[in-house]
């Protein structure tokens, strides 16, 4: 496996880099390299932003920014229409996309013909958060569809990286969304 | 007799001020107040030619020459290392400007300083104008000052804004303990800055250092400048403790003395008309006139 | 242990692992993550440390300097427009032989405002009697600042040091880093314990006003000299680090594959390792080509060079700055270390990168195409992808 690189789409205060950083440390302790940064510059509350991981078996031996991502996810669908979310993302890549429309109409509304999947992450955020963060779903998804790390990786990572910043009942929200957003999500 | 004055010298012979210097004296009664456990810093300032030149020294305290507008930040830096080392208990850190690297350049690091809450002393010795470099205007010189930067020639144009209240801007920081004092007045600098030894937090002392090169007076007379300056009022001595004033020397109205006299004892109000006299005359009753009623408003309950 | 750490929380975690005992510091983009997570270190209670919050860079730096004379290690970290405010402190620093370690986040100048990645910042701060360290990596950045102290404090080097790491590139790249374990790290650099320091039972005057016939040019002299010492304590201290926790970073100049290179990019920063999978790539093509990276720029890796020099056809210097008027600094600095030798390799200079421009594998593979083809006699330093109004 060569240097896979993700392009997560979504705006500012969605917590785009958080999950750039989640699957990142999922990724390092299945015992690969790892880079996760934002786009830079200033970020705006609300405003639309990427942020990017970096995934390879070998040390990462690169500083610039992505160009040609594997995988886009966009957590935003409010994005679609406005920002250029396959921009660089070849028909071999993979496109994870948080909407209730099905992946045959976003396809067709982007002209996008590679592998392309949707999942209504913000609802299954509303149903085990209880607030409209599709960060951790999407992540969820990802880990289904990308097969790059193992569900119980996931799960550690998600626990380590929240463990000090929320309270253990919104650690157990968010891994169960993770969780649901795997099983939802159709390969 | 009772002793009112230390005997503790930690201001040696030997140093480099000039005739008459009231900074001399200002330095050598403040360490008498704050004791031999007393570390320093000094910025540019005339302060910082005085002690001595490398490698001689008449200060018998841990000095750190420091940048012109660093004071405030220095003091906080030592206070900081000292606290971290475990050193800082009966250790008191000084700051001693001039009133242009007080007033003015090193405004900010004060105010942070004060702001921040370190225990730290800051002490302005206040001559009026930058001295050290010859005689230029500050925001402490006062109106009608003829300084090299305010030539007075045809168009009467000696410094025509007021002088900037330091103290008042400190205790607009809510600050536990400002003061004002004189080279005059020892017992009373003495017994200000004991006082400040023992509050834990930032204090600030505002002195009256006249300065004979400057003011174009002769060298003999400045205790005698600095009491008028006091007993006309343009420099009362007072305290403000957690925000209640208190005035440490009265001057009764019938012994006010007019300012007058302690402008005609100066070269640099020479050329003074009427009309200027009179409106720092307004001026200096205005300001007094205020501070009574700031100390009958938020004075201490006696 | 293993952390996932952007360059910013590697800095935070450096000065923690450091013992910094004394921390002043302001924010500013993109260095903020610093005082923010030394802050959040602070109040978990696992960082005990006196964190003056000034109210300036430039009160920041003198804090820091007082605070060191008092005999307490120091850390302030700042970026850009701050680094600048602070320039007349960095040279106070230097002067009262103060180890103050710093972290900088090299960041364009104003104006136009920019907060990306250039080393201008850092550059224009070469006199100042620092030692200036480049990181390429976030492991690297809390290596880097272990080495600084120990070097720094060294009482025949007792100077400060910057260390630089490049605007977002690597501020805001979260990568795995590995912190050696404390107990281990305790011994590597023990305590700082300066003879002569602000101490009420022994009092002394620190930079009293010295007159020209007197030591004045004396004291200047003895910067120079603990620079000198620099250069030896640098290598060791890097050796020592890596014999003890795995890593190091090849002293002040880093070689990579320059053993059979018969051209070698010199380059500093991030760019760096971009710089490294594009050797990979050329070299798969037959280019022999190699990297000099200028990890420590003061002292002035002069010996390093002259070395290298003896067995490469050419040098292609790479600045991600420019000194208005004349040229980048590295190009200007490179050629006056080879100037004695008599044989010198042709040395070629690019600026890149301005202003947090990307350097991507195809830069610099262009950059090594256009420094290949035959000499031209242009000796010029050229300015890499300028845009031109039209488009």
């Amino acid at each position: 496996m060569d240097l896979i690189e993700i392009r997560w789409h979504g705006r500012g205060g969605q917590g785009v880099v958080t999950a750039s950083e989640l699957f990142a440390e999922a990724a390092m302790q299945d015992g690969n390299y790892i880079q996760a940064f934002p786009e830079f510059g200033p970020e705006r509350m609300g405003a639309p932003i990427k942020a990017f991981t970096r995934i390879c078996p070998t040390p990462i031996t690169i500083h610039s920014q992505v160009y040609t991502p594997n995988i886009v996810v966009v957590l935003d669908p409010t994005l679609l229409g406005s920002v250029d979310v396959t921009q660089g993302l070849g028909t071999d890549g993979i496109l994870i996309v948080n909407t209730p429309k099905d992946a045959k109409e976003i396809a067709t509304m982007l002209g996008y013909a590679g592998r392309l999947y949707t999942l209504d992450a913000t609802k299954i955020a509303l149903e085990t958060i209880g607030r409209p963060v599709a960060n951790t779903a999407c992540a969820g998804a990802l880990v289904k569809v990308s097969g790059l790390v193992s569900m119980d990786n996931m799960m550690a990572a998600t626990k380590e990286k929240f463990r000090e910043k929320l309270s253990e009942k919104a650690v157990l929200a968010n891994i169960e969304t993770i969780r649901k957003a795997y099983e939802e999500v159709s390969v | 007799m009772k002793k009112t004055i230390p005997d503790i010298e930690l201001m040696e012979r030997g140093h480099q001020a000039c005739l008459g210097c009231g900074a001399a004296h200002a330095m050598r009664y403040l360490l008498k107040g704050l004791g031999p456990k007393t570390i320093a810093a000094i910025p540019a300032c005339c302060w910082a030619v005085i002690p001595g030149v490398y490698p001689y020294s008449c200060m018998d305290v841990p000095l750190q020459y420091v940048a012109f507008e660093t004071t405030g930040a220095s003091i906080s830096g030592i206070e900081a290392a000292l606290r971290a080392k475990g050193k800082k208990e009966g250790t008191t850190v000084v700051g001693w400007a001039g009133d242009g690297g007080t007033l003015d350049i090193g405004i900010q690091a004060l105010s942070g300083a004060v702001e921040r809450g370190h225990d730290v002393k800051y002490v302005c010795y206040d001559n009026e104008a930058y001295m050290n470099t010859g005689i230029q205007r500050s925001s402490a010189t006062p109106f009608g000052a003829w300084t090299t930067t305010t030539p007075v020639g045809t168009t009467k144009a000696w410094k025509l804004s007021p002088k900037k209240n330091i103290v008042e801007i400190m205790v607009a920081h809510d600050i536990p303990y400002a003061c004002t004092a004189s080279v005059a007045y020892p017992e009373d600098l003495i017994k200000k800055a004991q006082k400040m030894k023992d509050i834990t937090g930032p204090c600030f002392m505002h002195i009256y250092a006249p300065c004979p090169t400057g003011w174009k007076y002769p060298p003999e007379k400045t205790i005698e400048l600095a009491r008028l300056a006091t007993d006309t009022c343009i420099f009362p001595l007072y305290e403000v403790t957690n925000g209640k004033y208190r005035i440490t020397k009265r001057i009764k109205d019938e012994k006010k003395k007019d300012v007058l006299d302690y402008l005609r004892m100066q070269g640099r109000f020479k050329s003074l008309d009427e009309g200027a006299i009179q409106s720092i005359r307004d001026h200096v009753d205005f300001e007094w006139a205020r501070l009574l009623r700031k100390e009958e408003c938020f004075g201490e309950e006696q | 242990m293993k952390l996932v750490l952007s360059g910013n929380e590697a800095a935070a975690y450096g000065a923690m692992l450091a013992r910094a005992e004394v921390i002043s510091a302001y924010p500013i983009t993109p260095q903020t993550k610093i005082v923010e997570k030394i802050a959040d270190l602070i109040a978990d209670g696992r960082f005990k440390t006196e964190f003056i919050k000034v109210e300036s860079e430039h009160s920041a730096m003198a804090a820091c300097i007082s605070a060191s004379l008092v005999g307490a290690r120091t850390f302030t970290a700042t970026s850009s427009q701050g680094l600048l405010l602070m320039h007349e402190m960095l040279h106070w620093a230097s002067g009262s032989r103060t180890p103050v370690v710093m972290v900088n986040i090299n960041r364009a100048v104003a104006p136009p405002w920019s907060v990306w990645a250039d080393q201008t910042d850092s550059i224009a701060q070469r006199d100042t009697g620092w030692i200036q360290y480049y990181c390429e990596s976030c492991q690297e950045v809390v290596d880097t600042i272990m080495q600084a102290y120990r070097v720094c404090e060294d009482p025949r080097v007792l100077l400060p040091a910057m260390l630089s790491e490049d605007a977002f590139f690597l501020s805001h790249t979260s990568e795995i880093v590995d912190l050696p374990p404390q107990e281990e790290l305790d011994a590597f650099l023990g305590t700082y314990e300066p003879d002569v320091r602000l101490d009420i039972d022994n009092p002394r005057s620190f930079g009293s006003l010295s007159m020209p016939h007197q030591w004045y040019p004396e004291f200047r002299y003895k910067i120079q000299e603990g620079m000198e010492h620099a250069v030896e304590a640098i290598e060791r201290v890097d050796r020592e680090y890596g014999s003890l926790f795995g890593r190091s970073y090849g002293g002040l100049l880093d070689l990579y594959r320059c053993e059979d290179a018969d051209t070698v990019i010199v380059a500093a920063g991030s760019m760096c390792s971009t710089i490294r999978a594009a050797i990979e790539e050329l070299r798969s093509e037959g280019v022999k080509v190699g990297m000099a990276r200028i990890r420590v720029f003061r002292p002035f890796p002069t010996e390093a060079f002259r070395a290298l020099a003896k067995d490469v056809r050419s040098l292609v210097v790479l600045d991600r700055s420019f000194s208005m008027g004349s040229e980048g600094a590295f190009f200007s600095e490179v050629k006056a270390a080879l100037y004695p030798l008599s044989d010198r390799p042709d040395v070629r200079g690019f600026a890149v990168g301005i202003g947090g421009r990307d350097i991507t594998i195809e830069t610099i593979r262009s950059i090594i195409t256009d420094s290949l083809r035959p000499d031209t006699g242009i000796t010029a330093q050229k300015w890499v992808g300028l845009r031109r109004c039209e488009e």
